[in-house]
């Protein structure tokens, strides 16, 4: 079965889908996160999606379970990279990602978990680089 | 939904790894039929959930995909058959949110919304069957 690798980046935590995901290697992805994060202490978690072609109901709740676990360990979570067609098949199968963080690429990724964990640690000069990424 | 079919292939939905190829297959189909990305997408998605749905609560079945015409169009067809508890109400079964299990409950209404024609058939006790066709445009 597939095991999707998961790199560390400085404090930062990238998994990146580039095969078709079963389910039990979907749920195997969210308790081998969990285990790295609670091991790493990392402050986010970036989950890229540029690869994968379809996201159904499954996939799409172990975004929002990823998302909940990282918040037990002081981590956020973004997923980037989604695709048009998945995006507007999303909406229409009705699947509302919740609170699930969503970037467009890598990058802007990457500069959000940035900015929400100064903003966490409540260090000061965080405010400009949050209005623009249009934090709230 | 009596198409002309051009092409049939049966598939066993038995374990996980099943779904993921139902998905191939289908996918393989919609690009063979010109489906355009968006909606080789959205039919892609819904026999995901479809195919899910025989595997979790059919207790596994089959799957039939199909290159249909009907005279002026190419599509896709899927069915899902599963000999399962079946559905005791349908029309719950479709509205948004309501899960038989610890699912979303999109499965059945959202793959509604995804596909062109859409028919659910079920018995209690029997099992249930479940089509869908998508159309290139």
């Amino acid at each position: 079965m597939d095991r999707v690798p998961i790199l560390q980046i400085g404090d930062v935590l990238l998994v990146s889908i580039q095969v078709d995901l079963q389910d039990q290697s979907v749920l195997n992805l969210q308790e081998d996160l969990a285990e790295r994060i609670s091991a790493t202490g990392a402050s986010g978690v970036v989950i890229d999606i540029s690869a994968v072609e379809i996201v159904d109901s499954f996939i799409g709740r172990m975004f929002a379970t990823i998302a909940s676990l990282s918040q037990l360990f002081d981590a956020d979570t973004v997923v980037v990279g989604m695709r048009p067609a998945v995006a507007i098949t999303l909406v229409e199968l009705g699947l509302t990602l919740g609170n699930v963080r969503t970037a467009l690429d890598l990058d802007r990724g990457i500069k959000i978990l940035r900015v929400l964990h100064e903003r966490r640690r409540g260090l000061p000069g965080t405010g400009h680089a949050a209005s623009t990424l249009g934090l709230r | 939904m009596n198409h002309a079919v051009r092409e049939t292939q049966q598939m066993d939905i038995r374990i996980d790894s099943d779904v993921v190829r139902v998905r191939q297959v289908v996918r393989e189909c919609a690009q063979r039929v010109k489906l355009s990305l968006v909606d080789q997408t959205k039919l892609v998605t819904a026999a995901s959930e479809l195919a899910r749905n025989t595997l979790l609560h059919g207790g596994g079945g089959h799957a039939t995909i199909e290159l249909v015409h009907d005279g002026r169009r190419s599509g896709v067809k899927a069915t899902f058959r599963d000999e399962g508890p079946g559905i005791p109400d349908i029309a719950l079964a479709l509205v948004d949110g309501w899960t038989s299990g610890s699912g979303l409950g999109l499965g059945l209404s959202g793959s509604r919304r995804l596909v062109d024609e859409f028919d659910l058939a079920s018995q209690p006790g029997k099992g249930t069957n479940v089509t869908v066709v998508k159309w290139a445009r």
